[in-house]
């Protein structure tokens, strides 16, 4: 198994963080894994992501030039990210405020009506999570029990009261898939 | 008992590393892309635990300072900066060369030249291996590629330090120091014991007992019949480091009929192209120099024997490239493909630049 995601969107909602969970639930797995931020000003607002990759053998560059699977929460990182998922691959997508949605037809494109869920869930800080879940649905890379486990490595012990609500928001992104 | 693996960014590992490695003493200046060194060492409180004193210091120029004054008492310290922090620092590193003091300094190499950007590098390769002061020195120079070998470098560094009496250095990019991986840290060690490092370094700064003359550490001499006999002592030095610890990781070297050398996360970044490479039926092989002074110019001439070309990959104009010509003379043609000013090559690019500088047509 190998799975070479990127994760883009806007500083601010959750990007790094869903790939550092991601990232610890395979640690849980004991599987290798490298998480690869783009630092620096764009943790405060503008275009942020991380490079996740999820494998079963060690893993050679942190940085790529194409992904299995992307999971897209802007317009500006869709721009930037549709054409470099490899053929085959996966593109998770919210489509809110999206107004060119993707259109290439060789790749399985999902979109994941995340934010309209975080809204009737009223849990805004759920967003990532949901987004979370809909990747866990398409790409099974790792249970999520291990990835409930991840969740307690990865938030600090003060917010670990929401992880109830994380591990809901994970359960109705996978729903949102089906 | 099974060692435990944690998952943190290269900059958190070489900070536990350090309070695991046992070291005296930290003094540093924050700056991007290695903050999480200062941070975490605050968040760990290891003056609590090991008695490692952690201080913030006004300036990287104080920094270094602080650096020399641990480390004329044999004391394990160091420092932590990133290229233009580095650059303040090179006053100090020539006084510590000169002085035979060994310390350990960790450049997280951001873009440059001047205040640049903060997104990885490794421009300050000249600075680093051919002396960034004045004076005909060399310090050991460290280039981790992996998260892991940030962690394990700290002991190696301060060890090859302390063996030789020499400043080392640890020379990462904002890859290396910004990315997770997995990691196992070393078991805790004791720091050494007063009475250990009278022992140990009998050149050190421990209190003069009647037993013994003073010890004098100092860079200066005016005398320049004893200066040239220290810069003879220097040199002998760097002889035994040359001979004594190349460091270097070869990959696919068997039967490649090219050969790509890099350091750092470069490095890896090449071993997914030659993956790619040799998916298409190009054999590739990688040498990776983990010690970038001293060089493997023995190593990487037995190799480029048998190939066609040489790529010198870096984030950077060419700097080790140098060194790779000098090893391998005219024999082989020698290529370079850098990006600079921080940005980072996809894999694919490397491969492109490969087939293309050796007008190799794939399959």
């Amino acid at each position: 198994m190998k799975d070479e995601i990127i994760i883009a969107g806007f500083g601010g909602q959750g990007v790094l963080s869903m790939g550092k969970i991601l990232a610890y639930a395979a640690l849980e797995n004991d599987q290798e894994v490298t998480w690869m931020p783009s630092y620096g000003p764009e943790q405060r607002g503008g275009t942020a992501n991380v490079t996740v990759i999820l494998s079963d053998e060690p893993i050679s560059s942190p940085v790529l030039s194409e992904y299995d699977t992307a999971v897209i929460l802007n317009q500006q990182s869709l721009d930037k990210f549709e054409s470099r998922v490899k053929p085959g691959g996966v593109l998770i997508y919210d489509p809110y405020d999206i107004h060119h949605a993707p259109t290439r037809t060789d790749i399985d494109v999902v979109a994941v009506p995340a934010m309209e869920a975080t809204i009737a869930m009223g849990q805004a800080k759920a967003y990532n999570m949901i987004l979370l879940g809909a990747l866990l649905a398409k790409r099974p890379d790792v249970p999520v029990e291990a990835v409930v486990r991840g969740l307690k490595k990865a938030l600090p012990e003060r917010h670990h009261h929401l992880i109830p609500v994380n591990e809901q928001a994970i359960r109705k992104g996978m729903e949102l898939v089906g | 008992m099974k060692a435990e693996v944690k998952l943190m960014k290269g900059n958190e590992a070489i900070a536990r590393a350090a309070i695991r490695y046992g070291a005296d003493g930290y003094f540093g200046y924050p700056i991007t892309p290695q903050s999480e060194v200062l941070e975490t060492l605050e968040a760990e409180m290891p003056w609590e635990t090991t008695g490692m004193v952690v201080l913030q210091a006004e300036s990287e120029v104080a920094s270094i300072n602080m650096v020399y004054g641990g480390a004329a008492a044999g004391k394990a310290v160091m420092t932590s900066s990133s290229s233009p922090g580095v650059s303040l620092m090179q006053e100090g590193i020539s006084y510590l060369a000169a002085s035979e003091l060994p310390a350990l300094i960790v450049n997280v190499m951001r873009g440059g030249p001047g205040l640049g950007t903060i997104q990885p590098s490794q421009a300050d390769y000249f600075q680093a291996t051919k002396g960034g002061g004045h004076g005909d020195y060399h310090i050991i120079v460290l280039a981790p590629s992996t998260v892991q070998e940030m962690a394990d470098f700290v002991a190696l560094g301060f060890d090859l330090a302390f063996k030789y009496r020499t400043p080392a250095m640890i020379m990462a990019d904002g890859v290396v120091g910004q990315m997770m991986e997995k990691v196992v840290l070393p078991e805790q060690r004791p720091r050494r014991t007063n009475e250990q490092i009278a022992r140990e370094c009998p050149w050190a700064l421990t209190g003069k007992p009647d037993s013994r003359k003073p010890n004098i550490i100092t860079s200066l001499e005016l005398d320049s019949a004893i200066m040239e006999k220290n810069n003879e002592r220097f040199q002998e030095t760097y002889r035994r480091i040359q001979e004594n610890e190349v460091r270097y990781e070869e990959r696919f070297t068997d039967d490649a009929e090219y050969l790509i050398v890099a350091f750092g996360s470069v490095a890896r970044i090449c071993l997914k192209a030659i993956e790619d490479a040799r998916k298409k039926g190009i054999k590739v092989g990688l040498i990776r120099p983990i010690t970038l002074w001293p060089f493997p110019y023995k190593e990487i001439a037995r190799v480029a024997e048998h190939t066609k070309g040489i790529l010198c990959v870096e984030l950077n104009a060419g700097q080790m490239v140098e060194d790779v010509r000098l090893a391998v003379g005219d024999k082989v043609p020698v290529r370079h493909f850098g990006r600079m000013g921080g940005i980072v090559p996809a894999p694919q690019e490397v491969l492109d630049a490969l087939e293309h500088d050796f007008h190799i047509n794939s399959l």
